[in-house]
C-alpha cells in the first residue's frame, strides 16, 4: 500500500489520505447532530416550562446580568474567529500563525469559562442556585422559578462542560501543531476540531437570548 | 472428530494471540466476538429474570419471591434484555463482522472507536450489574416518574447511569456505521448494489444516532430530579411527569425500530439465499427500512394514549402509527414473493427464517390493535401488550439473530454447527415461544394487568400455559449455546462458501483473513446475482 | 354462562361491545393475512423445494403494480380501523352532560372514592345501571390507573391535577377494578371491585347511612378555614373575588389572558393561589397545601359549584350553558 507508507498518519482502512479526510469530517458532522439532539430535551423542556410560566420565567431571567453575558457571548464568536484562522494557518502550512491562534482561542475560551464562574457564583450569593436556600424576589411562584435556574444551570452547566472537552481538544491540537504534526497535505484534525467548537458556540448563541433576554424590552 | 490434518492458514482468529491482542484489538471482526460474548451473557441473565417471572406466575398468589422482589425482577428483565441485549445484538455482533466485508472495506471508519463502543457496553453492564447486585431497581424498565424520582428506594441512579454509558456504546456504533456505508464503499459497490443487511443496518444506525441522545439526556433529568429535586418533572414544583413520559418514549419507540430492522435485514439475506433468488423489489425493500426509520419518529405518543394527553395528539399517533406499520408489510410480501419459483432450501436459517416471518407477522398484525385507539384504552398496561412486543423482540428479533448467527457461523468460526440439532431447536424454540406468548394475548383481552406479582384466580390456566411454553423455550436456547461452542472444536470445516451466497463476505476464506480481502474487490453486479456466481464458479473449475 | 376459558371478558358497559366488534374486525383482518401469509409460505416451500444443487432460479425482480396493490390495500384497511378506533375513543373521552359526577383519588395502595351525596368508599365503587357516570380523579403520589376490563375503559390518574373517565354499565353484577399503572409494592394489590346495581338497590344503599353531601361536607370545610372573611357570600366586596356564579365561567386574570373555572383552576387556587390572580385583586390569598387532603379539594369543589345554581348535581336535567361573566365589585 504505497499511500501509506507515503502518509504514514493515514490509518490503514482507508486507501486514500481524501478518504480518511472526508470520512472525518462525516464523521465530526454526524456527532454534532447526536449532541444537538441531546441539548434539545432540554430546549424543549425550557420552551414548554416557559409558555406555561411566563411571568416568573421572565422575572428570574432579568436576574441575570445581560451585560455579562453578552460579553461573554462576544468572546466566544471572537474564539470561533480564531478559530477560523487557525484551520487556515493549518491549510496554509504557516505553524507559527495556527500556534498563535489556537492559542487564542484557548485563551478566549478560558475567559469564557472564567466569567460563567463569576456569574455562577453571583448566583450563588443571591440565594438563585436550586436547593434549600433558594429565593427568588419579589414572586410567590416559588416551584416555578426554581425551575427556571434548574434549567439555567443545566443548561449553561452541559454547556460549560462541552466548552471544557473543547478546551482539551484545543489543547491537544496545540500540542500536536507544536511538534509539527500538522501540514497543508494533514490537518484534518484542526478542521474537526474547528467544527466542534464552532457547535459549541452556537449552542451559547441559542442559550443567551433564550435564558438572558426574555421580555427585557419591557422594563 | 477432525484430525490435526487441517492446514491452519492465517486468519483473523489466529493472526495474533495473547488477552491484549483482543482487548486492544481494532479488528472489526474481532471486536464483533468481544460483543458476542457480552451479549451472550446478558441474554442468558436477562433470561433467568424471565425464568424467575415466569415460576412465580405459575400460581395467583405471590409465593416465590416478595412484591419487592418481583418488581425487581420484570424491571431488570426489562433493562438487560432491551439495553444490554436485543440493541447492541445485531448491529454490534453480525453487524460489526460483516457490513464492512459487505462492502468490500478493511475495517469500519472509525476502528478503535468501535473498540470504545465495546467498553462503554462493558461499563454501561458493569452500572447495571452493581445495581442488580447492590439490591435491584424496581421501577419498571419505564422509569415513569414520579415513582422514579421521588417514591422508589433502589438502586434508580446506578441504573440509569448504565444505560446512559450503554446509550453513547449506541451512538457511536450508529455513527461508525453511517459514515462507513457513506465513505468506504469499494469500486463498483453503489446504493442500489449494497446487501439488504447493509440497508437496514444503515436505517438503524439513523435511528441510533438521533434518538439515543435524547433518552441520555432524560435520564441525566431523571438522576438530577432524583437527587438534587430541581422539580422538572414534579407537578409540586410545577414540573410535569407527561414530560418525562414524552421524553422517554421519542427514544424508546424509534428503540423499538433499532431492535428489529437489523433483523428484518438479515431475513431478506436468508431468504434470498436460500431460496438462490435475488429479493423480489429490492429498492422497495431497501426504502421501506429508511421509510421505518424516520417513521418510527412520529408515533411515540401512541404509548400515551390514557395518560391525559389530549384527544388530538391521540388522533395524530395513531393515524402516524398505522403508516409505519405498512413499510414492515410490504417486506413480509416481498419475501413472500421471493420464494416464488425460487429453489428453496430447509437448511436451519432458513427454519429460523420461516419462523420470523410467521411470528413477526402476527407481532406486527397485533400492534395494529394496539394502534387502535378506541382498542388500545382496554388493552393497553395488559398482557396483550406485553404479548405484542415479545412477538416482535423474541419471535422477531431473536429468530433472525439466531438464523443470521447459523448463516455466518461458517464464515466467523470456519466451522460448521450440527445441522440436526440445529433443526431441532428450531423447531422447540418456535414452539416453545408461541406456547410461551399467545395466551398472553388472552390473558390481556381479559384484563390481566402488567407487571402484577399475583393475580385473580381466573387467570391461573393461562399462566400456567404460558410458564409451561417458557420452560420448553428455555431448552431450545440452551441448545444452540451448547452445540456452537461444540462445533468450535468438532464442526466440520467449512469451505468459503458453504451456501452458495453472494456477497463479498463469501468471496473471502473461511474464517476470513485480519484484513478481510487479498486485494480490494471491485464490484460489477448487483447484489443477490446468483446467475453470476454460478458462471464465476464454472469460470474457476473449467 | 360462561364457559370454562373465556376469550373475552363479560361486556357491561355501553362502549363494551362496540370495542369487541372493532376486535372482532381486527381479528379476522390478522387471521386473514397471517394464515394467508403462512399457507402461502407453506405451498412456496414444498412446491418450490430445492431438488438439485445447481438448479437455478430465474430471478424475478419486482413488480411496481403488486407493490402498489400490497401497499394500498393495507393502508386502506388500517385507514378503517383507525377511522374505527377514533370514533370510539372520541366516545370513550367524553362523558355525556348527564353523566354522574364521582370523585375517585388514587394512592399508593388504594383507591378512595367519593360519591356527590357524601359515601365515601375504599376499593370499591358502588354506581347504578343505565346511567352515565364520569370520574374526576386524582393521584396523592404516583401515577395511577383506573381500569375496569368489562367496561374496556382506562385512564391514568394523576398527581397534580385531574383526569376523568366515564361509563354507563348495563349489566349489574361485580366487575374487577385494576390499578393498571404500576405504582410500586402493592401496586399488584391496588384492585378491588365496581358494583352496579339497580337502581333501586343503588339508592337503598347510598341512603345508608352517610355524613352528608360532599357539598356540605364542602360547606364545612369552607367554615373552618373561613374563606368566606375573604370570599363573602353576600354579594358585599371583599378581598376575594365573589365565589357564587363562578363555576364553569370565564375568569379574567391580572395581566391579560383568561380561564375557565373548572375544578382544576379551583384546585390550584386552593393550592396555589398566587399562580393566577383574578384581575383586580391581589396576590393575598394564603395557600392551604397541606392543609386540605385531595379528598377535601374535592368537597369544596362540590361545595364551590353548588354556588353556582344551575351546576348543581345533576339529576337527568338537561345541560345549561355555563358561559358567564364573573361578577366583581
Amino acid at each position: 500500500m504505497d499511500s501509506h507508507t507515503e502518509t504514514p498518519e493515514l490509518q490503514e482502512q482507508f486507501e486514500t489520505p481524501g478518504q480518511q479526510k472526508e470520512v472525518s469530517t462525516l464523521g465530526m458532522w454526524v456527532f454534532l447532530v447526536t449532541e444537538i439532539m441531546f441539548f434539545a430535551g432540554l430546549f424543549l423542556a425550557y420552551t414548554i416550562y416557559r409558555r406555561e410560566f411566563a411571568g416568573v420565567f421572565a422575572l428570574a431571567s432579568n436576574t441575570l446580568d445581560v451585560v455579562i453575558g453578552a460579553v461573554n457571548t462576544a468572546v466566544l464568536l471572537c474564539s470561533s474567529y480564531t478559530m477560523v484562522l487557525a484551520v487556515r494557518a493549518a491549510q496554509i502550512g504557516s505553524r507559527k500563525a495556527l500556534i498563535l491562534f489556537l492559542i487564542l482561542t484557548i485563551l478566549l475560551g478560558g475567559v469564557f469559562l472564567g466569567v460563567k464562574a463569576y456569574e455562577w457564583n453571583q448566583k450563588f450569593e443571591e440565594h438563585h442556585v436550586p436547593g434549600p436556600t433558594f429565593h427568588l424576589e419579589r414572586t410567590t411562584q416559588q416551584g416555578p422559578a426554581q425551575l427556571f435556574f434548574s434549567l439555567y444551570f443545566t443548561m449553561t452547566g452541559l454547556h460549560a462542560l462541552h466548552m471544557v472537552v473543547g478546551e482539551g481538544l484545543m489543547l491537544f491540537l496545540l500540542w500536536q501543531a507544536y511538534a509539527g504534526k500538522y501540514t497543508p497535505s494533514y490537518y484534518t484534525p484542526v478542521d474537526v476540531g474547528g467544527l466542534y467548537w464552532h457547535f459549541v458556540d452556537i449552542i451559547w448563541i441559542f442559550l443567551f437570548p433564550l435564558l438572558y433576554l426574555i421580555a427585557r424590552h419591557q422594563h | 472428530m477432525i484430525t490435526e490434518a487441517v492446514q491452519e492458514r492465517e486468519n483473523y482468529l489466529n493472526a495474533s494471540y495473547g488477552i491484549k491482542s483482543w482487548l486492544l484489538t481494532k479488528d472489526h471482526k474481532r471486536i464483533a466476538l468481544l460483543y458476542l460474548h457480552t451479549i451472550t451473557f446478558f441474554f442468558f441473565l436477562g433470561g433467568i429474570f424471565a425464568t424467575l417471572i415466569r415460576l412465580e406466575l405459575l400460581t395467583p398468589k405471590g409465593d416465590l419471591v416478595s412484591a419487592d422482589t418481583y418488581s425487581k425482577l420484570f424491571t431488570l428483565h426489562g433493562v438487560i434484555m432491551i439495553f444490554f441485549f436485543l440493541i447492541p445484538s445485531i448491529p454490534a455482533t453480525l453487524g460489526n463482522f460483516f457490513l464492512p466485508m459487505m462492502i468490500g472495506a478493511k475495517d469500519l471508519a472509525f476502528p478503535r472507536i468501535n473498540l470504545l463502543s465495546w467498553y462503554l457496553l462493558v461499563i454501561g453492564g458493569c452500572f447495571g450489574m452493581y445495581a442488580m447486585l447492590a439490591g435491584g431497581v424496581d421501577t419498571g424498565w419505564t422509569f415513569y416518574v414520579p415513582y422514579s424520582t421521588n417514591y422508589s428506594n433502589t438502586y434508580v441512579i446506578a441504573t440509569g447511569l448504565g444505560v446512559f454509558i450503554a446509550g453513547f456504546s449506541s451512538i457511536l456504533t450508529g455513527l461508525n456505521f453511517i459514515v462507513t456505508v457513506h465513505r468506504m464503499r469499494a469500486p463498483g459497490m453503489t446504493w442500489f448494489r449494497l446487501p439488504l443487511f447493509v440497508w437496514s443496518n444503515y436505517a438503524t444506525a439513523l435511528i441510533q444516532v438521533l434518538g439515543t441522545p435524547v433518552i441520555a439526556i432524560t435520564l441525566v433529568l431523571v438522576i438530577c430530579e432524583r437527587t438534587l429535586h430541581i422539580g422538572i418533572f414534579d407537578p409540586a414544583r410545577g414540573g410535569d411527569p407527561i414530560l418525562f413520559q414524552h421524553l422517554f418514549w421519542f427514544y424508546s419507540h424509534p428503540a423499538v425500530y433499532i431492535m428489529v430492522l437489523p433483523g428484518l435485514g438479515i431475513i431478506s439475506e436468508l431468504v434470498s439465499v436460500f431460496s438462490k433468488k435475488p429479493i423480489f423489489g429490492y429498492k422497495v425493500v431497501a426504502f421501506s427500512s429508511v421509510a421505518i426509520a424516520v417513521l418510527g419518529f412520529l408515533v411515540w405518543g401512541h404509548h400515551m394514549f390514557v395518560s391525559g394527553q389530549s384527544v388530538y395528539a391521540g388522533l395524530a399517533f395513531s393515524f402516524l402509527s398505522y403508516f409505519v406499520a405498512i413499510p414492515s408489510a410490504i417486506k413480509v410480501f416481498n419475501w413472500t414473493a421471493t420464494l416464488h419459483k425460487g429453489s428453496i432450501s430447509y437448511a436451519t436459517p432458513m427454519l429460523y427464517a420461516f419462523g420470523f416471518i410467521g411470528l413477526f407477522t402476527v407481532g406486527g398484525l397485533t400492534g395494529l390493535f394496539v394502534a387502535c385507539l378506541g382498542v388500545d384504552v382496554h388493552v393497553h398496561d395488559t398482557y396483550f401488550v406485553i404479548a405484542h412486543f415479545h412477538y416482535i423482540m423474541v419471535g422477531g428479533t431473536l429468530m433472525a439473530y439466531l438464523g443470521g448467527l447459523h448463516y455466518w457461523w461458517p464464515k466467523m468460526s470456519g466451522r460448521m454447527y450440527p445441522e440436526g440439532w440445529a433443526k431441532l431447536s428450531a423447531l422447540i424454540i418456535y414452539l416453545g415461544f408461541n406456547l410461551t406468548f399467545f395466551p398472553q394475548f388472552i390473558l390481556g383481552y381479559l384484563g390481566m394487568p402488567r407487571r402484577y406479582w399475583s393475580y385473580p384466580d381466573e387467570f391461573q390456566v393461562l399462566h400456567v400455559m404460558s410458564t409451561a411454553g417458557a420452560s420448553v423455550l428455555a431448552v431450545g436456547y440452551l441448545m444452540p449455546l451448547i452445540y456452537f461452542m461444540w462445533s468450535l472444536r468438532y464442526g466440520a470445516i467449512a469451505g468459503p462458501n458453504p451456501w452458495g451466497a453472494t456477497g463479498l463476505e463469501w468471496q473471502t476464506s473461511s474464517p476470513p483473513p485480519a484484513h478481510n480481502f487479498e486485494e480490494t474487490p471491485i464490484v460489477t453486479t448487483d447484489a443477490y446475482d446468483y446467475a453470476a456466481l454460478a458462471a464465476r464458479e464454472e469460470a474457476k473449475v473449467g | 354462562m360462561r364457559s370454562e376459558l373465556p376469550l373475552f371478558p363479560i361486556q357491561a358497559s355501553s362502549v363494551a361491545a362496540s370495542v369487541d366488534h372493532l376486535v372482532y374486525f381486527l381479528l379476522a383482518v390478522a387471521v386473514f393475512f397471517s394464515v394467508g401469509i403462512f399457507l402461502t409460505i407453506f405451498y412456496f416451500a414444498i412446491r418450490y423445494r430445492r431438488r438439485s444443487e445447481s438448479e437455478l432460479p430465474v430471478p424475478a425482480h419486482g413488480a411496481m403494480g403488486l407493490e402498489i396493490l400490497w401497499s394500498v390495500i393495507p393502508f386502506g384497511l388500517t385507514m378503517i380501523m383507525f377511522a374505527w378506533g377514533a370514533s370510539i375513543f372520541f366516545n370513550i373521552s367524553r362523558p355525556p352532560d348527564d353523566a354522574q359526577q364521582i370523585y375517585v383519588v388514587g394512592k399508593q395502595w388504594m383507591w378512595k372514592m367519593q360519591h356527590m351525596e357524601g359515601q365515601r368508599e375504599i376499593n370499591e365503587l358502588h354506581i347504578p345501571v343505565g346511567q352515565a357516570v364520569k370520574l374526576t380523579m386524582t393521584s396523592e403520589d404516583v401515577i395511577h390507573d383506573f381500569f375496569v376490563p368489562a367496561f374496556r375503559t382506562k385512564a391514568d390518574v394523576l398527581p397534580g391535577r385531574y383526569t376523568t373517565t366515564w361509563f354507563k354499565a348495563t349489566k349489574p353484577g361485580k366487575y374487577h377494578l385494576f390499578c393498571a399503572q404500576y405504582c410500586g409494592t402493592n401496586h399488584y394489590a391496588m384492585v378491588g371491585w365496581v358494583y352496579v346495581m339497580e337502581p333501586q338497590d343503588y339508592q337503598a344503599w347510598l341512603s345508608g347511612g352517610t355524613s352528608g353531601s360532599l357539598a356540605s361536607s364542602g360547606e364545612k370545610l369552607f367554615q373552618t378555614f373561613a374563606c368566606a372573611n375573604c370570599h363573602h357570600l353576600t354579594g358585599a366586596p371583599g378581598r376575594g373575588p365573589d365565589l357564587r356564579n363562578l363555576f364553569g365561567s370565564q375568569v379574567d386574570l391580572t395581566g391579560g389572558g383568561h380561564v375557565k373555572a373548572d375544578e382544576e383552576y379551583i384546585r390550584e387556587s386552593i393550592l396555589n393561589p398566587t399562580a393566577k390572580i383574578v384581575a383586580g385583586y391581589q396576590p393575598i390569598m394564603p395557600t392551604f397545601q397541606g392543609l386540605v387532603t385531595e379528598e377535601n379539594v374535592l368537597q369544596l369543589i362540590e361545595y364551590i359549584k353548588s354556588l353556582t345554581p344551575k351546576q348543581a348535581p345533576p339529576a337527568g336535567a338537561a345541560p345549561v350553558s355555563s358561559r358567564q361573566k364573573s361578577t366583581k365589585q
